[in-house]
């Protein structure tokens, strides 16, 4: 038993975070946020170019680096410290995985290869109007017709999708409900039919979007998995992408409270630095502690992933490892990001100060793929019925 | 990373299992899931009888190397014992502290002379000790200990004049390690030296401390001319807070995973209860048994991190913030198991004050965030020592 960072994973986080330190700065943060695209085309060239980031966890069949979840969730911490803003998480946290798990060769060998290339970005939408992450989310039809599928409906809360190249879209047979008759589409978003629209949010470094599918055709040869089967698949890819979530929520833990530690111990009233107030102390310990113990469920949590791809007896706990690291992430991300603001005090409430870009993303990231109730049902669920 | 044990070690599970169910029988039976922090006080001398039986089976001392009459455990072995134990519902170890706190002092700052005396008696499970670290005036100010040590030169002896107080199974021990003021005009951590001391013996005088649940575990132990011989101090005069110290650093969190058995042995049965009285329909109840089980959860991984020796090998901030989170976590689970069981919750087992085993880890667990320094003490160290923080400036008296 070794749960510990290997040298090599060590080392992947460390280049992650001297990178970041370098290129995502706050003046760099707050461009990139400002634009309805959400990142700048020459950062993200420079991450598939120089870092090859977006291939971390790709097997090197398809071009990719062929490491693991771990390695990939040790760079994801540092993004979620450093607010990246790119499209990251939707290319490589939701596609990526979708076509891992549930796309076939030729799906793997098109698409992950041009994703590993830096060429295509992608993302994944299932989530309709009705705000729910679970299989009733999936509210969009897709009727058969001859060879192809035609697709209707909405979804909203998609990452980047008004920006990926590809989507990978989830559609239920008509008539059907919950976790029966779902499939699994890849599209081209410049398909017929297609309508990305930006919507602005709160927490501007990470831009989400509504998808409009009217009449739109695609191919048999479009299916991920099994038409009307997918539920299984979608929840895996789900599950993949609450641990990445995880782990940035982690990362943004540890940096809020980096934040508030630095500033007050150079903030003095009463003759002397804040710091040393045991009201200050106090909280800070607690923010220590909710980012530990983060750190010690998500990092159990990507050791779960792994084997869930990649095989290994811990493969089986994903629910599980995955609601958890969940639960505990989103709300000690934003009880921290919370206390932040009020550890700065005054300038907390600024918008020159970064606090408050860490207290929205916390909030989304909550939000994002079920908050900590919605995870902790799903716990209570395994335990109690 | 790799969380998996090895095929040698899960033969070594197996062994463990097979002796404890083996043998945790007959007489034993009863001991099962009893004498933990809160039940101390349960079956004295059967759970006495039960250490001598692991001694037996070479099975206490796990962890400290051969040469001392230990099993020369690895971690991952010292995990396993532990957890296949709590498993097991064995009882809680009435030599704990020898086991766990005297002698691997004695190992590190020991004399040949203090090894040869007093480590074959905790081996072979036959002599207990308690530990006298708090005093009235020294509770989080551990280095406030007034106690004091004068060397006797007549009688070639250190007498011991002073109190301690929170020992718990004092009146059980047979021996207690005691920190004591060898420098009278010394102040905080300097002039303290580390005694080994009969307890039994005319100077030393113990009173059980009733507590909130109506029972006695901690005791008050009055020491008035009590005696120490020349040879049983550990290290040097005046240099007992480093013995003292060290003694923290031998705990690298091994038994958190068998404790935190015996924290899924009571979530096991709240939830067994919630399951029976319908409260598993509660929402509120779900949110936070669902709760419970995270934390727990999370625990065990963080302990894992512990014993893996940290992601950077120096500072283990995992460590540092872990008696913070399972004490209140486990504070927790007793208002839970109360809420769980309803108004049930109030009618205890029989008169005068017999209480349920929840009812009284209810009670019991309002002491986890005092003792083994409090969760303010914990806060300013995790603020202090994790992050940095600056002290509080001292205030002249």
């Amino acid at each position: 038993m070794e749960f510990a960072f290997t040298e090599e994973q060590q080392m992947i986080r460390d280049t992650a975070e001297a990178f970041l330190s370098e290129v995502s700065t706050s003046e760099a943060i707050r461009e990139a946020m400002a634009t309805e695209q959400g990142f700048k085309d020459e950062l993200w060239q420079r991450i598939c170019g120089e870092m090859y980031w977006q291939a971390i966890h790709v097997p090197e069949q398809y071009g990719g680096m062929g490491l693991g979840y771990v390695e990939l969730v040790a760079m994801l911490e540092q993004m979620g410290r450093y607010l990246l803003c790119s499209p990251f998480f939707s290319t490589v946290c939701l596609a990526t995985n979708a076509l891992l798990v549930a796309g076939s060769e030729e799906q793997k060998s098109e698409y992950l290869t041009k994703i590993c290339e830096g060429s295509l970005t992608a993302t994944v939408a299932y989530t309709g109007t009705n705000g729910l992450w679970n299989a009733d989310a999936v509210e969009t039809t897709a009727i058969k017709d001859g060879d192809n599928f035609v697709l209707n409906g909405t979804y909203r809360f998609v990452p980047d999708g008004h920006t990926a190249g590809l989507l990978i879209v989830a559609a239920r047979s008509e008539g059907s409900t919950a976790e029966e008759g779902v499939s699994l589409f890849t599209l081209a978003a410049d398909t017929a039919g297609v309508e990305c629209e930006w919507l602005p949010t709160v927490d501007q470094t990470r831009k989400q979007a509504q998808i409009v599918l009217n009449n739109v055709t695609v191919p048999a040869s479009s299916l991920m998995g099994e038409e009307g089967n997918a539920w299984p698949l979608l929840e895996k890819v789900i599950q993949l992408a609450t641990v990445a979530t995880a782990a940035e929520q982690m990362g943004g833990s540890q940096q809020v409270l980096d934040l508030t530690v630095e500033y007050t111990k150079e903030r003095v009233q009463f003759g002397r630095p804040v710091a040393g107030f045991q009201g200050v102390k106090h909280q800070a310990a607690d923010m220590m502690l909710r980012t530990e113990v983060a750190r010690s469920a998500v990092y159990y949590a990507a050791c779960v992933a792994e084997e869930s791809i990649n095989g290994g007896p811990l493969g089986g706990e994903l629910a599980e490892a995955s609601s958890v690291a969940k639960a505990y992430c989103s709300d000690g991300f934003f009880k921290n990001a919370g206390d932040a603001i009020q550890l700065h005090g005054g300038v907390g409430f600024t918008w020159e100060y970064d606090v408050h870009l860490y207290f929205k993303r916390a909030k989304s990231s909550e939000l994002f793929l079920g908050n900590g109730a919605y995870h902790r049902e799903k716990v209570a669920q395994m335990l109690l019925d | 990373m790799k969380l998996s044990f090895s095929p040698e070690d899960e033969k070594f599970r197996e062994e463990v299992a097979t002796w404890l169910n083996e043998n945790l029988t007959g007489e034993f039976e009863q001991l099962k899931f009893r004498g933990g922090p809160g039940d101390e006080h349960m079956f004295p001398e059967e759970r006495k009888k039960w250490e001598q039986k692991l001694a037996e089976g070479g099975w206490t001392c796990v962890g400290w190397p051969k040469e001392y009459g230990g099993r020369g455990c690895s971690i991952e072995q010292q995990v396993i014992f532990n957890e296949e134990y709590a498993r097991a519902g064995a009882p809680g170890h009435v030599g704990h502290i020898g086991e766990g706190l005297t002698g691997p002092t004695i190992i590190a700052f020991g004399t040949e002379e203090q090894k040869k005396k007093y480590l074959p008696g905790i081996v072979a499970g036959k002599e207990l000790w308690c530990q006298g670290y708090s005093e009235p005036g020294a509770g989080s100010d551990l280095a406030n200990v007034k106690t004091k040590a004068r060397f006797d030169e007549e009688k070639g002896k250190w007498i011991i004049n002073g109190q301690k107080v929170w020992t718990s199974l004092a009146h059980e021990s047979d021996y207690v390690f005691v920190i004591a003021r060898t420098d009278p005009d010394s102040v905080a951590h300097k002039g303290l030296g580390f005694f080994l001391m009969k307890m039994d013996q005319p100077g030393i005088e113990v009173r059980g401390i009733e507590q909130l649940t109506g029972t006695s575990e901690f005791n008050e132990v009055f020491f008035d001319d009590a005696e120490c011989d020349a040879g049983d101090i550990v290290g040097e005069p005046g240099k007992g807070w480093a013995v003292a110290m060290g003694l923290l650093g031998f705990e690298r969190g091994v038994s958190t995973l068998g404790q935190q058995m015996q924290f899924q042995n009571e979530l096991n049965q709240i939830i067994d209860i919630a399951k029976q009285n319908g409260a598993a329909k509660d929402p509120v109840i779900r949110q936070r048994i669902a709760d419970a089980h995270v934390g727990l959860k999370i625990m065990r991984y963080n302990s894992m991190r512990m014993l893996s020796g940290g992601e950077d090998g120096s500072l283990q901030k995992e460590a540092l913030i872990y008696k913070l989170f399972w004490a209140t976590w486990h504070r927790d689970l007793g208002e839970l198991a109360m809420d769980v069981l309803g108004p049930e919750a109030e009618i205890i087992e029989s008169g005068p004050y017999n209480l349920t085993r929840l009812q009284s880890m209810y009670l019991f667990v309002r002491s986890d965030t005092i003792y083994g320094g409090t969760n303010e003490i914990q806060r300013n160290i995790i603020a202090e020592r994790g992050l940095g923080m600056p002290k509080e400036p001292k205030i002249k008296m």
